[in-house]
Formats: structure tokens, C-alpha cells, sequence
């Protein structure tokens, strides 16, 4: 029978659904606990295969990307095929009457940005990993014991101060934690990602605190590829012109430099001016997220609002930034599961997402359908269905009867009536805008807009609480963002790249 | 290691009476650093001037990871300059130090908390959240 168990790895014994695949019984045997001491002679699984974020994972683990990968393919194909066009139609008549150097350097600027542009996309921007069973219950029982006695401070808030300001930690629901400072959760991802900045459709990526250097160097070696690009192929079809030919001739002997010139030109002004935005926020030790919110301008309580992270010197911000120490991931895609104790992703739950079978270990796509399929069949989802609410049915104890906040969010699309517009925030859909807050200047709404066109970002540690109007601001800013994409060229440019 | 023999035996054998969470200290900003303060449920275990000080030394640690000095500095800027491709090859200072950080706390479980029945969990394993520290229940069963 331990043989059995080896080769065919579902443990039929405690399954009430039969009709579950087999990788999902194996996810589900992994989650209970001690059932089987012959655990360890089983083939041992990597954690990123129980991950509960919405991700997935390629190379066994090393390569982590969103599950949505936005507009990827696009910046890439754009990138790809403007500098194809570049190299192929503009560099041999540049060579021939300019310089060796011009297809050197836009060699090396594009290198540069796909390395870049690839390490922020498969990189993991800083996601924290769940709070372990044990932790969840020690947290949610000191909440219960401060309830009562504060009348100050909301429950599930929790009050700091850094630096000679206070800050409000909030507790992330999904995360069953008090999210550090500047930590948000990405309602795209379904993370809590430290130091959050945004998530960039773009780039198919959450943008925090590991790859946000990763993310700087790519838009700002974007903006000198495509300014470079810019002014290659205006000098390439201004010598064609020359001697009287006319625009209309260079651009018919080189039809590539018209492409190019079309999309440069609308993507130079956007690139640079993110990249002009982003060194600022990088000058000021800022983020996106906090940019928006306006957390650290104004006035809280009659005092002017400061940021508590800024070194106060703006090279010394630029370096901290970009040239910190790099810190590690801290979801340990590669480590092995133990096999004694529970999975420290989740609350006791079934991890569904580790739908893998043992053909497909390498290339983990935990596919949605895969996961309807199996939700559908399974009866403990349909009990969870209704009430459309991923955490509402989480508990703490190693009940088999919770589910995963993915599959339920999944199914909460699929019923017919899901209350997704109750008041926590992490029921919001991914489609709604992010801001919720009125902010300041329009030009940073638009640079926001851009980024920001997926996820519905939590604030992470305001200094005034944001709870009450976020509803408010949601419906409005729906609006505002919706108008914005009709904006001038700009903004709509900015789509294209 | 006989020490270590003796802490896998005591994981296996006692019985877990409960966890306690260090948690992180945030007043410094968003820097690695946890509470020095002994809980409650600790107090009959362990002295309160040997816990602080192993946090203490934790905390310490955690700094130098995290220091922005020159090293971290040339680090950063020749990952850069490569596009960060040497994140690739290279094992970070941070790294480093938190391989410091795991033998310096297998080394405090063995010699200090091991015989007093508990044990302290590396905080990388709980994403630098806590200290999660387990209470057994009979400590004389490693005697």
C-alpha cells in the first residue's frame, strides 16, 4: 500500500469528492496533517507549487511572474519590433554616412532594456509571504483582547510611530497579518507586496521593493533607447531628403522609419515623463502608492505630514533606492514542503492552485480553468459560492472547509450575484481604479492611470484612514479615470508603449 | 552533533504547549528589527536579559544587512551598471549576513533555549515577520 501511495500519490482514503483530479487530492493530502508518516518517501514538492498568491512560477521555482500578464506582450512586441526596424532600416544608411557607433550604442541601450524590462517582470517584487496558522490565531486574539479596551484607534489598525510620525498599519485580511509599513496588498496578485509601488500592466508585474530598481533602470534606459531611436531615424530620413527629394521620398525608400518615427514619437514624451516622475518619487523616497494618496502632503491633525522613510537628502535617497542592499525574497519558492507540520501558506487551507501534475512540474502554469473545473466539482466550493467572499470562509482551524481565496474569487465572477460591493477592501475587482483619494496634480493622475489600470491598491499606512470615503472616491474616480483615457495624446500615447 | 540530535528528538518527541510571536518593531522605519521586550508567557522559561540580548544581537544583524555603506553601495552600482545581472551569479551581502544570522541562531537554540524547552525559528522562514518562538512541554525531557 506504501508503494501504492508512492507511484500514484492521492491518498483516496480521506477524499469525499472522487471525481478530483489526482494533483488535487495530493494537494489537499499535503495540507493535513501527520495522516501519513510515510510522507517523506514520497517525492518531496517545492512551495512555490502551493504558492496561494496569483502567480505562476516556470524554471521549478526560480522564475516568478503575475498571473496576469497585462499588456507584456505588447511593450515587448513594441520594443522588439521598433528596434528591428531600427537596426534593419536606419543603422546600414546611418553606418554608411554617420558613425560605426550608432548600431553599437543602440545595441547596448537595447540589451539594456530587455534585461531590464525581463528581471522586473520575472522578478518578485517583494511579496510577503501569508501568516502561518499559528500566527493568524495569535494576532486575531490579540485584536479580540485590545477590541475592547481601545476606543482610539479602529480595530484591525494598528498605531506607530517612525521617525516622529504616526502611522496606521492596517490588517490585510487575505494575508492574516498587520501589514508593515509601506506594504500594500495587490489585489491583481492577490499579495501583500512590500514597499508597493504599483502594479504595472506594462510590465505584467507588481512594482515594489525588490525590483522597483529593476523597474527605474528599464523606463529610464527606455526613454534614452527611444530618444536615441527618435533621433536616428530624423537624421536617417532628413539625409534621405536632402538635394530637394522631398519627406515623402525618404520615407517611401524607407517605409520602416515611418513606423518607428509614429511610435517613438508618442512613446518619447510619455517614457520620459514617467521616468521624470519616478526620479522624483526616487529623489524624495516615495512610492506610487503613496504619491497618490497623498500620504505624506498635507496636514494630519493640524501638523504638516512628513515622510518618516525620506533620509532627508536626496542623493542619499537615490542610493538607498537604487543602489541598496538587495533583499531576498521571503516566499522561498524552492524550499521544500515540510513534511511534519502544515503548509505554511495558508490558513489550513486546500491549495487548489497547486493543480500540477508530475508531467507538468516544470512549467507551472496553475491554469484558471483547471481551477473552475475542479471548484465546479467540488461541493465545498459551492457551499462558499454565494457569499462570493474569499475570506469569509476562511477559519483558522485546520477545517478541510475552507477554501482558497483564488479559486473563490474565480467562482465569484462566475455567480451570478456576487457582493462584491461589500464594504471590505479586498472584495473589490480587479477591473475597478485604483485611486481613493482626491489627488493633487492631474499629471501624476495620469501617470497613475497608466499603471494603475488593473489593480485597486490598498493604502498601506495613512495617516488618516481612508475607510470610510473609499467608496465615495471609488465611484468617483471611476469617472475621472474613464474620462482620462479619453485625455489628449499623452495619456493615450502611453498605451501604445 | 549531539546537541542538535538532542533538538530533533525534543522536536519530535515533546509536545508543543504553544507559540509565541515576537513581533517586528517598527519605530525605526521599515528596517528588519523585532521587539526586545520578553512576553509574558516567557518570563518563567527564560531570563528577561538573556532574551533581550539574543534579540538584541538579531536586531544588530538585521542592521548590518541592511546598512547602506560603501560595500552595498559599489555592490549596487556595479549591479547597474551589468543591468543586474551579477544578482544572477553573486550571492548578495544580505545573503551573507543572513547565513550569519541562521548559524547564529542555531547556535543560541542549542546552547540556550534547547535546554530550557524552547526553541526559536529563524524569522526568514516566516518572512521576516516574527520570531516565532515554540514552548515545549516538558523541558527535562532533554535532560
Amino acid at each position: 500500500m506504501k508503494n501504492d501511495y508512492q507511484q500514484i500519490d492521492p491518498k483516496t482514503l480521506h477524499m469525499t469528492a472522487s471525481s478530483h483530479s489526482p494533483a488535487q487530492r495530493e494537494a489537499r493530502d499535503e495540507e493535513e496533517e501527520e495522516r501519513q508518516p510515510e510522507k517523506q518517501r514520497r517525492k518531496a514538492r517545492r512551495k512555490w507549487q502551493v504558492f496561494p498568491g496569483r502567480n505562476r512560477f516556470f524554471c521549478d521555482g526560480r522564475v516568478i511572474v503575475a498571473r496576469k500578464s497585462g499588456v507584456l506582450p505588447l511593450t515587448l512586441g513594441l520594443i522588439l519590433v521598433t528596434s528591428g526596424l531600427f537596426f534593419v532600416f536606419d543603422c546600414p544608411f546611418l553606418v554608411q554616412h554617420l558613425t560605426m557607433c550608432v548600431p553599437v550604442i543602440g545595441g547596448v541601450l537595447f540589451v539594456f532594456v530587455l534585461i531590464t524590462l525581463l528581471q522586473t517582470t520575472l522578478s518578485d517584487p517583494g511579496i510577503l509571504p501569508r501568516a502561518t496558522p499559528d500566527e493568524a490565531a495569535d494576532i486575531e486574539k490579540q485584536i479580540d483582547e485590545s477590541g475592547n479596551g481601545s476606543h482610539q484607534s479602529p480595530p484591525r489598525t494598528r498605531e506607530v510611530v517612525i521617525n516622529g510620525q504616526l502611522v496606521k498599519l492596517k490588517y490585510c485580511p487575505t494575508c492574516k497579518m498587520f501589514r508593515p509599513p509601506r506594504t500594500s496588498h495587490c489585489r491583481v496578485c492577490d499579495n501583500c507586496v512590500e514597499r508597493f509601488d504599483h502594479h504595472c500592466p506594462w510590465v505584467g508585474n507588481c512594482v515594489g521593493k525588490r525590483n522597483y530598481r529593476f523597474f527605474y533602470s528599464f523606463i529610464v534606459s527606455l526613454s534614452f533607447h527611444t530618444a536615441f531611436i527618435f533621433g536616428c531615424v530624423t537624421t536617417h530620413l532628413a539625409l534621405r531628403a536632402q538635394g530637394g527629394k522631398g519627406l515623402v521620398f525618404a520615407i517611401q525608400e524607407s517605409p520602416g522609419s515611418a513606423v518607428e518615427l509614429v511610435v517613438c514619437f508618442f512613446s518619447v514624451w510619455s517614457i520620459v515623463g514617467l521616468s521624470g516622475f519616478h526620479t522624483y518619487l526616487v529623489a524624495s523616497n516615495r512610492t506610487t502608492n503613496e504619491d497618490i494618496k497623498g500620504s505624506w502632503s498635507g496636514k494630519s491633525g493640524g501638523e504638516p505630514v512628513t515622510n518618516p522613510y525620506s533620509h532627508r537628502n536626496a542623493c542619499k535617497n537615490c542610493c538607498s533606492i537604487l543602489c541598496g542592499p538587495m533583499p531576498p525574497s521571503l516566499i522561498d519558492r524552492r524550499g521544500f514542503l515540510p513534511e511534519d507540520e502544515c503548509v505554511q501558506t495558508g490558513a489550513g487551507d486546500i491549495e487548489l492552485p497547486a493543480l500540477t501534475t508530475k508531467n507538468e512540474i516544470n512549467v507551472c502554469t496553475q491554469g484558471t480553468k483547471d481551477l473552475l473545473e475542479s471548484a465546479a466539482r467540488s461541493p465545498l466550493l459551492a457551499s462558499s459560492c454565494p457569499q462570493g467572499k474569499p475570506q469569509s470562509v476562511q477559519t483558522y482551524s485546520d477545517n478541510r472547509l475552507t477554501v482558497h481565496p483564488p479559486p473563490a474569487q474565480e467562482l465569484s465572477n462566475m455567480c451570478p450575484a456576487p457582493p462584491q460591493s461589500s464594504a471590505p477592501c479586498q472584495n473589490k475587482t480587479h477591473t475597478s481604479p485604483p485611486q481613493q483619494t482626491k489627488t493633487q496634480s492631474s499629471k501624476r493622475k495620469k501617470h497613475a492611470a497608466l499603471h494603475t489600470l488593473n489593480s485597486d491598491i490598498e493604502a498601506p499606512a495613512a495617516p488618516t484612514s481612508v475607510d470610510v470615503d473609499r467608496h465615495h472616491h471609488h465611484h468617483h474616480h471611476r469617472h475621472h479615470h474613464r474620462s482620462k483615457m479619453r485625455a489628449p495624446r499623452h495619456t493615450t500615447t502611453a498605451s501604445n508603449f | 552533533m549531539a546537541e542538535t540530535h538532542s533538538l530533533q528528538d525534543m522536536r519530535q518527541q515533546a509536545t508543543i504547549s504553544s507559540k509565541v510571536f515576537i513581533q517586528r518593531d517598527y519605530t525605526r522605519g521599515t528596517m528588519c528589527q523585532f521587539q526586545t521586550k520578553l512576553p509574558a508567557e516567557l518570563e518563567a522559561r527564560i531570563d528577561k536579559q538573556q532574551f533581550e540580548e539574543t534579540v538584541r544581537t538579531l536586531n544588530n544583524l538585521y542592521a548590518e544587512a541592511e546598512k547602506l555603506g560603501s560595500q552595498s553601495f559599489i555592490e549596487g552600482c556595479l549591479a547597474c551598471l551589468t543591468a543586474y545581472t551579477v544578482f544572477l551569479c553573486m550571492e548578495t551581502h544580505y545573503e551573507k549576513v543572513l547565513k550569519k544570522i541562521a548559524k547564529f541562531i542555531e547556535e543560541q537554540n542549542d546552547k540556550i533555549y534547547a535546554p530550557r524547552g524552547l526553541l526559536l525559528t529563524d524569522p526568514i522562514k516566516r518572512g521576516l515577520r516574527v520570531i516565532e518562538v515554540t514552548i515545549y512541554e516538558d523541558p527535562s525531557l532533554t535532560r
